[in-house]
């Protein structure tokens, strides 16, 4: 969390933005819609969704690269919303690198400096140092062609970094590299975070990367946040079944609930106390909380299946089964647990009352499986459970 | 067993390249001749007719036109033809389609067509036998090379670089100065060559719009075939030969060194 950073010395810069559209000419729904979010200074926010989001749209609004609709950008509660992008004094990562290919690493890193007019044994430095920064020593004078895409991400990275800006924008920059590099980019992007104490902003569609990485992600779908959190808070506490479904594994019931308990077709479930009206609702459970049990278990929830299929994973097996009332399932099991079942095994799941998280099921007045947009596209619930969110993370 | 399927083709291939360049070479040793005439091959050698083309006032005169009149043309084409090519690539209004037909006419209006239409223009306007006239006659027929090739550098430029540039801090016209134009600087030049050799060669346009006082060295070249016999066309001839083929061949053979 931002708090543990060496804020003292106020490096990173507070971004806040409130009620940022895009709408794009000739589209007939807006590519961001009324996004707001407020990011601590030194603050690593992930933008977490699938393409067509709208995540790098904003991250492109607050980089400047793109005019905004409506809403306000403010940077240390300066409105930069109406600047040009080279006034606004953000680095920026590129996906495919955006590496000058006329110029030498040194000289791309130096590009930035040289606008500002620094003196030339200045900007000699701070390459040097930002080559060392980011592990390049040697290749100074190398071309962006003579570079691997590992090493060329690196310079970017030295570039969006050497003058010193005190946010970082980032649009997944680890896109284009193969898994390995991409592992060891992440630990350093990490590093550099700490070191620098900037605040980074940064887009991917990977949600592994995103729970490595964050301080905090913004998930975002159709052009709106649907919740804002911690990893934990994503995972544990998903506000609404597209984020439940984006970040990791779940199975989901859908019933209507009524005090604490859930009523679906052909099962009624125990769910967590909340202070939820009663109505159409899901019930979330990570696969790791289920187990497999012969018999239904004296308190807590559990349902009968048959198993369909078992997934050896290393550390873990992935059991998915087919409840009786036809909902898909997973169960996840340390690889030591005793009994192995098998495809057409009759089993019960079983779970603890509070193993799992309830959200607000948006299909207005329908029963059972709502449709994934009419989901995501719930703003009521999703919008008052984001608010929580963001406050209890400042 | 491919390379010998390929042979009927190697052999198609130089066959139909020494058709095309073998009459052009002709004219090289013709012009080492030391008769006052045109038989081949030429009975004996010497360098007379060199030495007559650099010392005849007519013909190095006609020469220093032809390239002051070429440098005017390839300064005004490209610096035109760049601003065109960037509103045709980059820009969408009404009538572009048009606009770009426009520009693109010189190079499939026959030469004749655009000469005629250029000498009425330019007696109305008192543009015959002037430098102006002839660097806006060849300007326009030298634009289309101009935009040819550089619209072709900037469909492939990458435009993020420049949202990057921005982003690091430079405005608009350092933006442009040190990011797009280095990068679409071989485009540039060899639409600049071509505009170069496309005045420096024109012949049917400059025949209209001559002057006693003021002849390019094609018109000269023209003139000399058509009312005299003399020897010197055969030097001139070489020397733009070997002259323009060089001017062609050196940015590739750049290229290609710095690709190694």
């Amino acid at each position: 969390m931002p708090t543990d950073r060496p804020a003292s010395d106020q490096l990173g810069a507070r971004l806040r933005i409130t009620g940022l559209t895009k709408r794009f000419r000739g589209a007939d729904a807006p590519a961001v819609d009324g996004v707001g979010l407020d990011i601590a200074p030194g603050e690593f926010m992930t933008f977490l969704g699938p393409s067509g989001s709208g995540k790098t749209t904003t991250l492109n609004m607050i980089a400047g690269l793109e005019a905004v609709t409506s809403g306000t950008i403010t940077m240390d509660d300066k409105d930069i919303a109406a600047l040009p992008a080279y006034k606004r004094d953000l680095g920026m990562v590129f996906q495919q690198y955006a590496l000058f290919p006329h110029m030498t690493a040194a000289k791309n890193i130096a590009f930035p400096l040289r606008q500002r007019r620094m003196a030339r044994q200045e900007i000699a430095a701070k390459v040097a140092e930002a080559l060392r920064l980011v592990r390049l020593d040697g290749l100074a004078e190398r071309l962006p062609a003579q570079l691997s895409g590992g090493q060329q991400q690196r310079v970017a990275l030295a570039r969006a970094i050497v003058f010193g800006p005190r946010a970082l924008l980032m649009d997944e920059p680890l896109g284009a590299l193969d898994k390995k590099l991409r592992e060891e980019l992440q630990v350093e992007i990490g590093r550099l975070h700490r070191e620098l104490g900037a605040t980074v902003v940064f887009v991917t569609h990977d949600q592994e990367e995103a729970l490595a990485l964050s301080d905090r992600i913004a998930i975002f779908n159709h052009g709106r946040i649907e919740q804002v959190g911690t990893a934990e808070d994503l995972y544990e506490r998903p506000v609404s079944r597209f984020v439940a479904t984006f970040v990791g594994d779940s199975n989901i019931f859908d019933g209507t609930l009524s005090g604490d308990t859930l009523t679906g077709d052909g099962f009624t479930l125990r769910v967590p106390r909340t202070g939820t009206p009663g109505g159409p609702a899901a019930l979330v459970v990570r696969p790791e909380r289920l187990r497999i049990a012969d018999a239904p278990a004296p308190d807590g929830n559990a349902l009968s299946g048959t198993v369909t299929d078992v997934v050896y994973q290393g550390a873990y097996r992935r059991i998915l089964l087919e409840f009786d009332g036809g909902v898909p399932g997973t169960v996840r099991e340390p690889v030591g647990a005793a009994d192995q079942v098998r495809p057409g095994d009759r089993v019960h799941a079983a779970w603890d009352a509070d193993a799992g998280a309830l959200v607000a099921d948006a299909s207005h007045g329908g029963h059972g499986a709502a449709p994934e947009s009419a989901t995501a596209r719930d703003d009521t619930g999703g919008a008052a459970m984001m608010d929580g969110a963001a406050d209890a993370a400042r | 067993m491919t390379a010998l399927k390929k042979l009927p083709l190697r052999v198609f291939g130089v066959l139909v390249a020494l058709w095309l360049v073998v009459p052009t070479l002709v004219v090289i040793p013709l012009s080492f001749t030391d008769r006052n005439s045109f038989s081949f091959p030429p009975p004996g050698w010497s360098l007379t007719y060199y030495r007559r083309f650099f010392t005849d006032p007519q013909w190095f005169g006609a020469l220093l036109n032809s390239v002051q009149l070429a440098l005017m043309v390839t300064v005004v084409a490209t610096v035109l033809g760049v601003a065109a090519s960037f509103a045709l690539v980059r820009s969408r209004f009404a009538g572009r389609g048009l606009v770009n037909g426009a520009l693109m006419a010189p190079m499939m209006v026959p030469g004749i067509i655009v000469a005629i239409a250029v000498y009425t223009a330019f007696l109305g306007w008192h543009l015959v036998g002037t430098v102006q006239g002839y660097v806006l006659a060849h300007t326009i027929l030298a634009l289309p090379f101009v935009i040819v090739s550089v619209t072709a550098a900037l469909r492939t430029f990458d435009r993020r670089l420049e949202q990057a540039a921005a982003n690091l801090g430079a405005g608009p016209w350092a933006t442009f100065r040190q990011v797009t134009l280095p990068i679409l600087l071989p485009g540039i030049a060899s639409g600049a060559v071509f505009a170069f050799v496309t005045s420096f060669d024109e012949v049917v346009v400059s025949l209209f719009i001559q002057s006693p006082s003021l002849q390019t060295l094609p018109v000269k070249m023209f003139t000399s075939v058509t009312n005299e016999i003399d020897p010197t066309i055969g030097a001139a001839s070489s020397l733009i030969v070997v002259f323009t083929t060089l001017l062609v061949l050196i940015p590739q053979l750049v290229r290609r060194s710095n690709a190694n």
